[in-house]
Formats: structure tokens, sequence, C-alpha cells
């Protein structure tokens, strides 16, 4: 009897908790769900609206004009100049910093001595604020003075250029276009490779022990046990990387602006000097918008290699 | 071939620890020239070392204004965000089950839209609707947009570290559930909470794009708008100050970086890969 009594007690308890544990938890959910929804969704539904306006700057509203601004957009070859830009700054940088974080990574896995004061340079690039590392870049690339770029005096030194020489980095269209790609996978690279450092640690000590056991060993084991089992970690990084890169604006805004004569705008910069500098908001929004693409594309990569990483 | 394998550690990371902290002794040096020396290739390594740059990086220019500016947008930031971010990322570890998982992940990738995607849109907003423009308050109101999603996915990733047995020894003892949080959960998250809070200072302080299209003056920027726009475009170049402005923010940051990161590494794979 009294065993009856004490469970029917506690299922009454158990229930209560639950129907609490649900309105608990929306109470607890929806500020965070209410902002996001203001300060994100909300803006972004307003860019799509805009662009389909002719909105100018100091309003926002316009009048509906359809696909005008993307075919004004699309007809203006510093427009597609600057989608061009973005992939090559995009693909590039990103395929660098693979290639570096992946061997940072196997290297700083294993345990030697001064290992966290070499880490510490590694993640500077990370941890400084990129909009005054990119300015510090302006001044290394020699602010538009070859004489004082220190990149130059080095170049000197090593006899590889003549005494006079140097490259003007910022200053002709190949050369910029190399510079904002080297600084942009300078400050990604320690990201890369702190992630894919969880990703190998990640391995645990039992799968390694079988694969010894099995007569894995070497590249073999690389290629058939450690390399699959961190893929998926690694390939959300670099989704990620490729994301903050096609999206950024501060590394080509601070050292070129776009320029010289428009050889290095990419999609952010150029969006910001249509629809801030020149007041054309419409236009501006639509030319954001082609990032959109993009990040529906990378977003899905994400959710699906993030599931994979969760099943291994 | 062990004292090879032994020397690969050191083979790989030292050229690139030497590439990538280059920029920043360089800016250290530069910082120590007179701004008469710096344009001269023979005074590239030999030079008299002065520190007259921070004098007038401190005296003649708004650095100390843009940095209080920085730190107040930066502390009302993390409150806003530890506010709105702990309890979500607590329901949606603990209480919320599979639609909790779905929410969460919904939550983070609002983090992947871009602030060059809604800065057109944004500034009109908050000019008309909010009269914020040029305001520092403006940037109090927007940045929580991308704060907040970050750290609701870290402070998940926190709490499933944390067992459910804790705070169900605490209701047993009489707690109700948001005592149990107050009392249990949140003072064994310190750590994480710590984390996050540094990590959303450094994006308040890193952001540019918000900052450089919602603020005119030059009373009113942060540090990330204030040194590449004002230091440069100035009338006077004073590169040993500018490279002064950055060397003096960026190495106490990744100072403290560096302490937090295996937290962070944590939180952030942990919410995704647990």
């Amino acid at each position: 009897m009294a065993v009856v009594t004490v469970r029917r007690g506690s299922r009454r308890r158990l229930r209560y908790v639950a129907e609490r544990r649900g309105f608990l938890a929306t109470l607890l959910i929806s500020p965070a769900v209410l902002f996001i929804g203001a300060l994100v969704g909300a803006p972004l539904v307003l860019a799509i609206y805009l662009s389909f306006t002719d909105a100018s700057g100091g309003s926002l509203t316009g009048k509906w004009i359809g696909l005008a601004n993307f075919r004004s957009a699309v007809d203006n070859p510093i427009f597609r100049g600057a989608l061009w830009h973005t992939i090559l700054f995009t693909v590039i940088s990103q395929a660098i910093v693979v290639v570096c974080a992946g061997l940072l990574a196997h290297a700083l896995v294993r345990a030697f001595q001064g290992r966290w004061f070499l880490r510490f340079f590694i993640l500077l690039p990370w941890a400084a604020p990129i909009a005054l590392t990119a300015t510090g870049w302006y001044w290394i690339y020699g602010a538009g003075i070859p004489q004082a770029s220190v990149l130059n005096w080095f170049l000197v030194h090593l006899h590889i250029v003549g005494s006079t020489g140097g490259l003007n980095w910022l200053g002709t269209p190949r050369a910029a276009m190399s510079s904002i790609i080297t600084v942009q996978a300078w400050r990604t690279i320690p990201f890369a490779t702190v992630i894919f450092l969880a990703g190998i640690s990640s391995i645990p000590q039992e799968v390694d022990d079988a694969a010894a056991i099995d007569g894995a060993t070497g590249l073999r084991k690389f290629w058939h046990v450690s390399l699959p089992l961190q893929l998926p970690i690694a390939i959300v990084a670099v989704l990620f990387g490729i994301i903050f890169t096609a999206t950024d604006m501060v590394v080509p805004y601070i050292l070129t602006n776009g320029g010289p004569f428009n050889s290095t705008h990419v999609l952010t910069t150029w969006a910001f000097q249509v629809g801030i500098v020149s007041s054309n908001v419409g236009e501006g929004a639509a030319i954001a918008l082609f990032m959109l693409p993009l990040l529906a594309v990378v977003t899905i990569g994400m959710l699906f290699f993030a599931r994979r990483a969760e099943v291994t | 071939m062990r004292a090879r394998s032994r020397l690969f550690p050191y083979a790989v990371v030292v050229p690139f620890a030497v590439v990538l902290a280059f920029p920043f002794a360089w800016m250290a040096i530069t910082s120590l020239k007179s701004n008469a020396q710096v344009y001269n290739p023979a005074n590239t390594w030999s030079f008299h070392p002065t520190l007259s740059s921070y004098g007038f990086l401190f005296h003649h220019t708004g650095y100390v204004t843009w940095l209080k500016n920085s730190s107040f947008v930066g502390l009302m930031v993390v409150l806003i965000t530890l506010a709105i971010a702990m309890p979500a990322g607590y329901a949606l570890a603990r209480l919320a089950g599979h639609v909790g998982r779905g929410l969460g992940v919904g939550i983070f990738l609002t983090y992947l839209v871009p602030t060059t995607l809604l800065f057109l849109p944004l500034s009109r907003v908050v000019a008309q609707y909010l009269h914020l423009e040029d305001r520092l308050w403006a940037l109090v109101v927007v940045y929580p947009s991308f704060t907040i999603p970050f750290a609701v996915w870290l402070m998940m990733g926190f709490f499933k570290t944390i067992p459910p047995e804790l705070e169900d020894a605490a209701l047993i003892d009489g707690c109700s559930r948001l005592q149990a949080l107050a009392r249990v959960v949140f003072p064994i998250s310190v750590p994480g909470i710590l984390t996050v809070v540094i990590f959303t200072f450094s994006l308040v302080i890193n952001e540019f794009v918000y900052a450089i299209t919602f603020i005119s003056s030059a009373s009113n920027r942060t540090l990330a708008v204030g040194v590449p726009t004002d230091l440069i475009r100035g009338d006077e170049y004073n590169w040993p100050g500018i490279m002064g402005s950055i060397v003096l923010v960026s190495v106490p940051l990744a100072l403290v970086y560096n302490a937090f990161l295996n937290r962070f590494i944590a939180g952030f794979t942990g919410g995704a890969f647990r």
C-alpha cells in the first residue's frame, strides 16, 4: 500500500517537473531568440526588401523597382571583378591555411619543451584585433613608400632585387591582391590550427592502440585511421574560414580599399562603397546579397559534417 | 630515427612562429623609432630607441578616448550577453532535449550571418528608429546580435560537461530549479563563464564594420576604427605612434587569449561534438 502511494506521488511530481521544464526552457531561451530575431532576422529581411527598391541614403523605403538593382550591379565591370576577387581571396587564402594549419597541428600535438611559449607566438595573429594588425601590415607593406617597407629591405639584402628596387606591395594590382591574401591567410592560420588540434586530440587512445595491434603504422595509419576520424572537425573549421573570409571586409578595406584601379574590390568593400559612400542603399544591399548563396551552401555542408563528427 | 622525430615539432613550429609573430616584432621596433627615422632604410635595424611616440599617442591623439569607448561598449555588451546567453545555453544543454539541439544549432547558425550583409539596413534602423546615430549606445544595442549566438553555443558546450546529477541532488534537497541553477550550476561554471566573457569582449574589440558605419565623429570612435582611420588619414602620419597603439592592445589581449584557449576549444567543440 505504502509503496503504491509513493510511486503515484513520484509520478505526479515527475509530470509536474516535466511541465515546468517545458515552460522554464521557453522562458530561458526566448530572450535570446527574440534578440536574434530582431537584430539578425529582421535586418536580413529588410536587406532583401531594400535590394528591390531604389532606397538611397537617409531613407529606409523606396519605390519598388524589381530586379533593376541586381541588373545594374551585374552590368558593372567593377562588380564582376569584385565577385572574382572574392573567390580568389577566399580560395587561395584558405588553401594556404589548410596546408599550414595541418602541418602545425600535427607538430603541436606532440609534447615538447617550449610548446606553450611557441603556441603563444602562433596565436598572436588571431588574438590581436584584425583592424589594428591590418594597419600594422599596411606599414609593413611600406604604406605607399616602397623604400620604407621592411619586406623590401629583406628583398634587397637577400639580393633578390637591386638596391634601388623593391615592390610597391599595395600599389600594383597583382601585388596588392597577393598582399591582402597573405594577410588573410596569416590571420586565419591560428584558428584553423587550434581546431585541427582539437580534432587530432579527440581521437581516443584506444583507436590508436587498436590500429597498432592491427599492424597499421606511419602513413597508412594516418590515411586509414587518423585522417578519417579528424576530417569532419577539420572540414567544419575550413568551412568557418571560408565564410569568414568571403564575408570579410576589414583586410581589403584597410589595406587597399579596393584599389589600385578597383583591382582588389571584393563583394563587401564594393557593397560598402556603393551603399554607404555613394548612398545607394538599394544597390548596395543587392551586391551584399550575392553572398547569400555561398552562405547557404557552406551552412548545409557544415550541418552535414558536424553530424558526421558527432557520430564518429 | 628517434632524434629526427624529436626534432620534427621544432622544425615545423619554430619557422611558423617566427613568420606569424614577425609583424608584431616589426611593429614593436617601429614604435621605438622617432618619426624622422622610419622612412630611412638605413635605419631599419640601427637607430636610437625612444618612447616619444607613446607620449604622442597618449597626449595628442584620441587614443585614450577610443580605449575608454571600446572598454565601455565591451563591458556593456558582455553584461547583456551573459544575462541572455547563460540561461539560454543552460536550457539548451539540459531542459529542451532534441528540440533543444535543433534550436541550439539554429541559434549558432545566425552567428554565421555576416555583419557585411546586415550593416546597410541596420545603419538606417539605428538612425531612424533608434535615433542612435553617432552614439556608442548604437553599438551596445547591435553587438549582442553576434555575441549572443556565439556565447549561447559556448555556454551550451560548458553546461553539457556538468553532470545533471549535481542539480538533481540540489532538487532533492529542496531547491527549486532556478535556485539549483543559481547556487549549484553557475558557481561551478565560473571558468566557462570567464571564457565567454573574454571571447565576447574580444569580438567587441575586433568589430569594425558596424563601428565605421554607425559612428561618424572622432570622439565616439572605438579602437578598431580610430587607429586605422584617424591615425592614418589624419594630417600627420606618425607611424611609430600607430605601431605603438597596436602593440599596446594586441599583446595583453593575446596573453589572456592564450590562457583561456583550452577552455574555449572545449566549449566550442563540446557543443557540436558531444
